[in-house]
């Protein structure tokens, strides 16, 4: 039987892969400077305390409402300027990050954990717990998110806790539903009814053949929601719904610096940057994730390329 | 038509030395390297080969269909004498003959209509744009069409909606609008791969009969040597991207003379079939990302010397009307004295 | 009942015991759409009605059918995939229709199946010895993947695929060799009886002969009985012993192989015959082909009377009122028809 097998061997399949990706990555320039921006986010957030010129909390009221570096009264001392207590903004800027990737992290792991997780059994036992599940998913989705906000905050206190709580509750749905979608259709392929002929138990059918399907739309799915929880979290803290008072968040610094608009823009504009460019940030990731994990769009870009090359 | 007649008359379509390359991530693949092959007026034009020997991506490149990652990077095709693919003139011919005086047929009837919009509908907008008919005049047409292939109640099916068809009838309406704007070549890719073979026998039957009553040339491509056996005149076989073989049905099947064609032969299925055992070919098509510098068939080839697999043999005419690309090709001659 | 045939291959096969498989009055329908709210009758599809044939161990029979016939779904049916509206059937002599959960399970470890489509198949994921170790696995035969692979080893060469397959990927592969990757998996539990779902449609034509040769050997060796479902007549002739022909949910006609071919009864038979394309241009210029009008009828509606009533040539007032009964001419060839038997 002298027949060829067509590729090479698999010991390092895996690491063409990631420097397949790598390589994809370079060439979206947009995607890149996402990444960029925010692997030095995630930086910041763990050295923190290393970074920051000064105690986020410590409060100077001599110093009070000093504009950044670039105005006329500002220093280096305080290269962003400082707020209505004397605390310096890019100091509280620094440590904010901890709390915003906190929370997205937690947020994205918790409810893509349950959702995921119901929407498999959803998906694949059908009948009656499908619409049970499925009806859940409806119900949940239709409760307005900020009253849930609201309600939680005035019972237990706004704090990170909270927030995390809060928003799991009210983001597992969207999961759910995504899950329940890419196994339905999965369901109906050959390999997964001969996982079935051939006598696998539900479970591993589940989580051996149908769950890694879920990895390339789920992964697109939780960096996105990734960037709509931070901006969840600024707004929520923002109303007073959020972390406590006296922790440090983007949000918060933005709720404070309100009062002073006018005459100290920094105070507004500063965290409203930082939390632009965190979710511009991530959705340009998003986005070349998207067509990274799409096999037949990645042909169609190296296609691109190559043709280009050739001229 | 009987099979063993030469067309005297002239080639409409001259597809000349055309290679086509796929940038894939794994590498360039070398789907068609080299083909050359004329179809002639009133002639009937089978062109046959399995998976990976360029026959689909033939068609779809006299189409002007190659889509990325593939790109047809030399050679020429012609149309009546003008190209298709090169020169300024030829993307506007392109567009001019497309569906009008080249007309193709697909494989699946369920994908090549338009689920939303009704058949009339459909067929109407080719009428439209390519012959200038007015809205009434071109439904007259259509229904005279579907009537010619064989669809009871005309107008009324007019108005239905692919999804009221079956799988048969879809393939005569798609017949239908591939004929409707009177072409000179019809181009039919696998088009009853997906039916079943009562259905079968009722389209082929059925493109027979358009075929003389229109004098249509038709260019089938298929993987099927019993439907080239009942249709074609004359057939050329493709392997590993290249033309192995090309001459009339009735000689070409009689006695074949590329190693790979017998082999094709050998290994089909045939119904009065008695043997103890079916043959296969051994072994499977090249890659063509690494296309061998010899010939691709030399790997399976049992009559395979060395200059096979150093040199690439052309295609080289050896008796009227009948060419053959090989070092060690069986003569029909060394077949009859029993070698 | 079963004649002792041999296939063209030169087996026979075992006669002694009971069949291996039988199926009585096998009926299956499919509801179609909504419940109906208010009174009036859930529609269905006819998909299998009254099929009655039975298997000896070590044959094979090839089933022969377009599409609608119901010969997929007989099939899944057999392997309980499929629950069955009314009927039975029998496996190793005990009823297993009403069969489920961890008995099912167990079952499996006896009866097979072999996919049409070798790309669809096999987990993208996982490697050939994973593939084929996996029903090893889950019936607790190894402990783990590992230990499997002398078995995974032996099992590949048996199906003609080098040893240094074990750890690639099914993308490595080709058609024909998937579907040895996918035959050898069918294998691994030692299984009594195969059902092979097309499984040479999709390869291309040169190569459908060495996966129909693998199987014919590995029948040989192993005592493996088939039901060889195809819609192609000309792929199933070699392989089979006995062949059943099914039309819109009926068997309409069964015998052994070479009578289906040399002594056709029954029209539907004939005509898919005659339009079995043969690839020699003057023969098929000569052919005196049958070509049927009209299309394969409407399932939803219950059979009144022969389901191919519509398109015979032969028809007569009886065959449109009442359907006819398989009936056997004492040869083992068994026809449904009012003119033919």
């Amino acid at each position: 039987m002298s027949e060829a097998i067509l590729s090479s061997p698999t010991v390092d399949s895996r690491r063409r892969k990631a420097l397949g990706f790598l390589r994809e990555l370079w060439h979206d320039k947009a995607g890149f400077l996402g990444a960029t921006f925010l692997l030095v986010l995630v930086m910041t957030a763990l050295l923190a305390p290393l970074i920051a010129p000064h105690d986020p909390s410590d409060q100077e009221l001599v110093k009070r409402l000093l504009p950044p570096f670039w105005e006329e009264r500002g220093s280096w001392e305080h290269p962003l300027g400082t707020d209505g207590l004397g605390r310096d903004l890019l100091s509280r800027l620094i440590f904010g990050s901890r709390i915003s990737l906190l929370v997205g992290v937690a947020v994205v792991v918790i409810a893509g954990f349950v959702g995921v997780l119901l929407g498999l059994v959803a998906g694949y036992r059908g009948g009656k717990i499908d619409r049970i599940i499925m009806r859940t998913v409806d119900t949940q989705i239709a409760f307005p998110g900020l009253l849930i906000a609201i309600l939680l905050a005035s019972l237990i206190g706004p704090s990170v806790r909270t927030v995390i709580v809060v928003l799991a509750v009210n983001g597992w749905m969207i999961y759910a539903r995504l899950t329940r979608g890419v196994v339905l259709s999965v369901k109906e392929t050959a390999y997964v009814e001969a996982a079935e002929v051939i006598g696998c138990r539900p479970q591993r059918v589940m989580f051996k053949h149908i769950l890694p399907n879920l990895t390339a739309p789920l992964s697109t799915l939780a960096v996105l929601e990734f960037a709509r929880i931070v901006l969840a979290e600024a707004a929520l803290s923002y109303l007073g719904v959020g972390v406590k008072r006296t922790d440090i968040s983007w949000g918060l610094d933005v709720a404070s610096g309100q009062d002073f608009v006018f005459n100290s823009w920094w105070l507004v504009v500063m965290p409203g940057v930082v939390i632009s460019l965190t979710v511009l940030s991530v959705n340009l990731v998003a986005s070349w994730l998207r067509v990274v994990v799409d096999p037949s769009e990645r042909e169609k870009r190296h296609a691109l390329r190559q043709i280009r090359s050739l001229r | 038509m009987s099979g063993t007649e030469v067309p005297e008359r002239s080639a409409i379509l001259e597809v000349d030395q055309l290679k086509v390359n796929f940038y894939t991530r794994r590498g360039v693949v070398q789907a068609v390297r080299g083909v050359s092959f004329d179809v002639y007026s009133g002639e009937v034009l089978g062109l046959v080969g399995e998976s990976g020997s360029g026959k689909s991506v033939t068609s779809q490149a006299i189409m002007g269909l190659t889509e990325l990652p593939g790109k047809v990077i030399s050679g020429d095709i012609r149309w009546k004498g003008s190209s298709l693919v090169r020169g300024s003139g030829s993307r506007e011919l392109m567009r001019r003959v497309r569906g009008r005086e080249i007309s193709m047929v697909f494989q699946d009837p369920m994908t090549s209509l338009n689920p939303v919009f009704t058949i009339g509908n459909q067929m109407v907008e080719a009428t439209r744009r390519h012959l200038g008919l007015t809205k009434k005049a071109a439904r007259e047409r259509a229904a005279e069409m579907l009537g010619l292939v064989g669809i009871s109640n005309p107008r009324r099916r007019l108005d239905q909606h692919p999804g009221e068809f079956s799988g048969g009838m879809r393939q005569r309406v798609l017949i239908a609008m591939a004929l409707s704007c009177e072409p000179d070549l019809l181009i039919a890719d696998e088009p009853t791969t997906a039916l079943d073979v009562t259905i079968q026998a009722q389209i082929l039957e059925l493109l027979a009969e358009l075929k003389s009553e229109l004098d249509l040339s038709v260019l089938l491509i298929t993987h099927d040597l019993g439907v080239v056996a009942g249709m074609c005149d004359r057939v050329a076989v493709m392997y590993g991207g290249r033309l192995a073989e090309i001459g009339s049905a009735d000689e070409l099947y009689a006695t074949p003379t590329h190693p790979y064609s017998r082999g094709l032969l050998l290994s089909t299925p045939r119904l009065d079939d008695v043997r103890p055992r079916l043959v296969s070919i051994e072994g499977a098509p090249p890659d063509l990302v690494n296309p061998p510098a010899g010939c691709p068939f030399t790997p399976r080839c049992a009559r395979a010397s060395d200059r096979c697999s150093d040199e690439d043999a052309e295609l080289r005419e050896f008796a009227q009307g009948r060419s053959v690309a090989c070092w060690h090709p069986v003569m029909p001659d060394d077949e009859r004295e029993g070698m | 009942m079963s004649v002792s045939t041999s296939n063209n291959h030169g087996h026979v096969p075992d006669q002694a015991d009971s069949p291996l498989v039988e199926v009585d009055n096998l009926t299956i329908h499919f509801p179609v759409g909504k419940k109906p709210l208010f009174g009036g009758t859930q529609r269905v599809v006819h998909a299998v009605d009254g099929v009655t044939f039975s298997i000896s161990r070590g044959e094979t029979l090839g089933l022969v059918g377009e599409s609608g016939s119901g010969k997929t779904t007989t099939g899944r049916a057999i392997l309980r995939r499929i629950e069955p509206t009314a009927g039975s059937i029998c496996f190793r002599g005990r009823d297993i229709t009403e069969t489920r959960g961890e008995a099912l399970r167990h079952l499996r470890r006896h009866m097979q199946l072999v996919f049409q489509d070798p790309y669809a198949s096999l987990n993208p994921r996982m490697s050939v010895l994973e593939l084929i170790a996996e029903p090893l696995k889950v019936h607790g035969i190894v402990n783990s993947v590992d230990d499997a692979r002398d078995q995974v080893c032996q099992l590949l060469d048996r199906c003609g695929l080098p040893a240094d397959a074990v750890d690639r990927y099914p993308h490595a592969f080709s058609g024909g060799q998937r579907q040895r990757v996918g035959i050898a998996r069918a294998l691994a539990l030692q299984p009594d009886f195969i059902v092979a779902d097309e499984p040479v449609s999709a390869l291309d034509v040169s190569v459908r002969a060495q996966v129909v040769n693998l199987l014919q050997d590995l029948q040989a060796d192993f005592g493996l009985t088939y039901l060889f479902i195809a819609h192609d007549l000309s792929v199933v002739r070699h392989i089979s012993h006995r062949i059943a022909i099914m039309y819109a949910g009926s068997l309409v006609e069964i015998a052994p192989a070479g009578e289906i071919y040399d002594h056709p009864k029954h029209p539907y038979t004939e005509s898919l015959l005659s339009s079995v394309p043969i690839p020699d241009p003057p023969m098929q210029r000569e052919r005196r082909r049958i070509v049927l009008e009209g299309e394969i009828p409407d399932t939803m509606e219950p059979a009144i009377g022969c389901r191919f009533a519509s398109r015979c040539p032969l028809v007569e007032d009886r065959c449109r009122n009442e359907i006819p009964p398989l009936v056997d001419d004492g040869s083992g060839h068994a026809v449904a028809c009012w003119v033919r038997s």
